[in-house]
């Protein structure tokens, strides 16, 4: 279960983040909306420990740690793992090795087998990001989170810049990872399945689009800093697209 | 002996020539009288006491000799070994060469100046050996010869000259390793080496230098690259030096001739690197491109790179890059000399320390601060370079991994 309460956070000395409470329970994923510059990068590089997003006050808690001032690879030892939207290039690191990377170093992982499922093969051998289009740096960060396999798994608009052709891949895989796949099988039926989950998963999205390849438990918006509405995520994304964030700045107010 | 007297005399005009660049070394301090060593087969190479093994081994020298197809070893002053194992391929100690063979003299000192300063005048008044590798037309080997200049006595001043040969339609491959032994501190290295690579012969010749903190290394190599030819040319140097100052140059003198430099340095507190490369492109359709990763961890490295585009329809490009660890000065100088119309020059530099946003993404992977700045630096020195045997690549990535365990 990730915890946060009452977060505030600042960023080169300014506040981005105002008294943000929320609570993301095992095998829930929540849907994270707002209008550019909202704060809703700044939320997920601070869940996952950008030193540069200081907290000014409240607290995080993850699996029942306090995670507030950890750094940023004991948070991904402890589950937590995040897709960027632009990751940098690191020059001479094959995609290959960071697949290993992302596994832990240990001789069991198959990056042929992981690449394969994203579509990925051909770039195992180039390096990490570099000269990757908007929808390769998406499944390579796919890629990346397959072999990690976190509990808690941070996705920044996966599906921005990505083809039609692959928006499908992109939404399945998104899918898997979170264990939202609808597969019952002989022994365990859907309930089960669902009741068993575990993965929780935190997405940025402006179109929603993701929405049709898996079932969110909840969506949020974020406005100016401060989680503003908490509700169905296609009720949240229809209110959008009907009458804009304008409304979510009425409900804002209203809340505070 | 030819025009041997005529050598002689320019040299003795330039024995106290500084170089044009890099700090003047005072050569009267180092010893260069000939030392023994008598000659080492086979067998007596892979009994070597396991320090000195461990030495040449980490110079690129596999001592099995088994996936090697020549060897030259020399100890100070003298050949220990010296065996090739494949048709058409040469290996000669030069001083032989000089005394048995008349086409040498096409070679020696043809593109490096006897009198270009006093390190190479020294080579030619003092020249304790050298090897001499060609490689005969058509003749192409899959595997590398490899050569090893070692130096044993302290303060010794080890003058050598390397002719290397690859003939038309050749292909030849040449790893050479300098190192020295371990209880070796100080002394000073002069090497003249000449390639000629000919009509559509291909030559890769990559040199990992493994010295001690105290050595002073002052190389001068020139390379002629003819119609069709490619000169690969590698160089790989992360051990502490004293000094190190070279500017090694090539002629691409024929119509679609390339040179390619690779080099990885690092530069270690109290060590002073000044290298460059140097390509003059002076046929239509040739191509050059010089490479260089930098890293320093407290040293001083001026990185030169000198690109001279003499006739149209060249291309040629620079690339050097540096990152300053712990402390140090890069000073990376590109020059580009176009000299006539439609030319196709560039280059790229840039000198700066690693991106925190690099060193997060990898610890959000899991990775300590400390592993993610490894990774970033190896990666930072693992260059692709086209058309190097995957074997010779091993042998670079190797050198690349031995030492950056003294880099963090």
């Amino acid at each position: 279960m990730l915890v946060i309460e009452d977060l505030q956070v600042e960023l080169a000395g300014k506040q981005i983040l105002k008294h943000i409470d929320l609570e993301i329970k095992p095998g829930e994923t929540h849907i994270l909306f707002g209008p550019n510059g909202s704060g809703k990068t700044s939320l997920l590089m601070t869940i996952m420990g950008y030193p540069q997003y200081k907290v000014t006050a409240g607290k995080i808690t993850f699996k029942g740690v306090d995670i507030t001032h950890m750094p940023i690879n004991e948070r991904a030892q402890l589950g937590i793992g995040m897709a960027y939207q632009r990751p940098p290039t690191i020059h001479g690191l094959k995609t290959r090795q960071m697949v290993k990377i992302c596994a832990g170093n240990g001789d069991d992982v198959d990056p042929e087998a992981l690449a394969r499922q994203v579509d990925f093969v051909d770039f195992l051998d180039r390096d990490v990001n570099s000269g990757f289009s908007g929808g390769e740096i998406k499944r390579s960060e796919l890629l990346q989170l397959l072999a990690q396999n976190p509990d808690l798994m941070l996705f920044d608009e996966p599906e921005s810049g990505v083809d039609l052709e692959n928006i499908a891949l992109v939404g399945n895989t998104i899918a898997k990872l979170l264990q939202k796949e609808c597969s019952p099988t002989d022994l365990k039926s859907m309930l089960q399945l669902k009741r068993e989950r575990t993965k929780m998963g935190l997405i940025i999205t402006h179109t929603g689009h993701i929405l049709e390849y898996l079932t969110a438990d909840k969506g949020q918006v974020l406005y100016n800093g401060v989680l503003s509405c908490a509700d169905n995520p296609r009720d949240i994304l229809r209110c959008i697209s009907e009458m804009g964030y304008e409304e979510c700045v009425r409900c804002a107010i209203a809340n505070n | 002996m030819r025009n041997r007297e005529q050598l002689k005399e320019k040299a003795l005009k330039a024995k106290d020539k500084p170089a044009a660049i890099g700090p003047d070394l005072d050569l009267s301090q180092y010893d260069k009288a000939p030392v023994e060593h008598r000659y080492i087969d086979h067998d007596e190479l892979l009994s070597l006491p396991s320090l000195e093994k461990e030495r040449l081994v980490m110079a690129g020298i596999d001592i099995t000799e088994q996936e090697r197809v020549g060897t030259y070893i020399q100890k100070d002053t003298a050949v220990v070994h010296c065996d090739v194992k494949q048709n058409g391929i040469e290996v000669i100690p030069i001083k032989k060469a000089l005394e048995q063979y008349d086409w040498i003299w096409d070679y020696y000192w043809k593109l490096v100046a006897v009198d270009a300063d006093k390190y190479t005048a020294a080579a030619e008044l003092d020249l304790h050996d050298g090897y001499v590798i060609r490689a005969l037309p058509g003749a192409k080997t899959v595997y590398p010869v490899q050569a090893c200049l070692y130096m044993d006595k302290n303060n010794l001043q080890q003058n050598v000259h390397n002719i290397i040969i690859a003939e038309e339609g050749s292909e030849l491959h040449v790893i050479t390793g300098c190192s020295t032994s371990p209880h070796m501190k100080r002394g000073a290295h002069l090497g003249v080496s000449e390639f000629f690579v000919k009509k559509n012969a291909k030559l890769s010749f990559t040199m990992i230098h493994n010295w001690a903190e105290d050595m002073d290394i002052r190389p001068r190599s020139v390379a002629q690259v003819e119609e069709g030819g490619l000169f690969l040319n590698n160089y790989i140097c992360m051990k502490p030096v004293r000094s190190l100052q070279m500017y090694p140059t090539t002629h691409l003198v024929g119509e679609n001739a390339v040179a390619r430099y690779y080099s990885i340095i690092v530069g270690s507190p109290g060590s002073e690197h000044d290298l460059g490369g140097r390509i003059y492109l002076k046929k239509p359709g040739s191509r050059a491109e010089i490479v260089a990763r930098t890293i320093s961890n407290g040293g001083k490295i001026v990185a030169r790179g000198h690109l001279i585009g003499e006739v149209p329809e060249i291309k040629a490009h620079l690339e050097c890059k540096g990152l300053i660890l712990n402390g140090g000065i890069i000073h990376a100088i590109p020059e580009l000399e176009g000299h006539v119309d439609g030319v196709e020059m560039s280059h790229e530099a840039a000198v700066g320390k690693i991106a925190q946003e690099e060193i997060a993404y990898l610890m959000s992977r899991g990775l300590s601060e400390d592993d993610a700045v490894a990774t970033i630096v190896r990666g930072f020195l693992s260059v692709d370079i086209p058309g190097l045997p995957p074997q010779l690549k091993a042998e670079i990535d190797r050198a690349v991994e031995e030492s950056d365990k003294d880099v963090m």
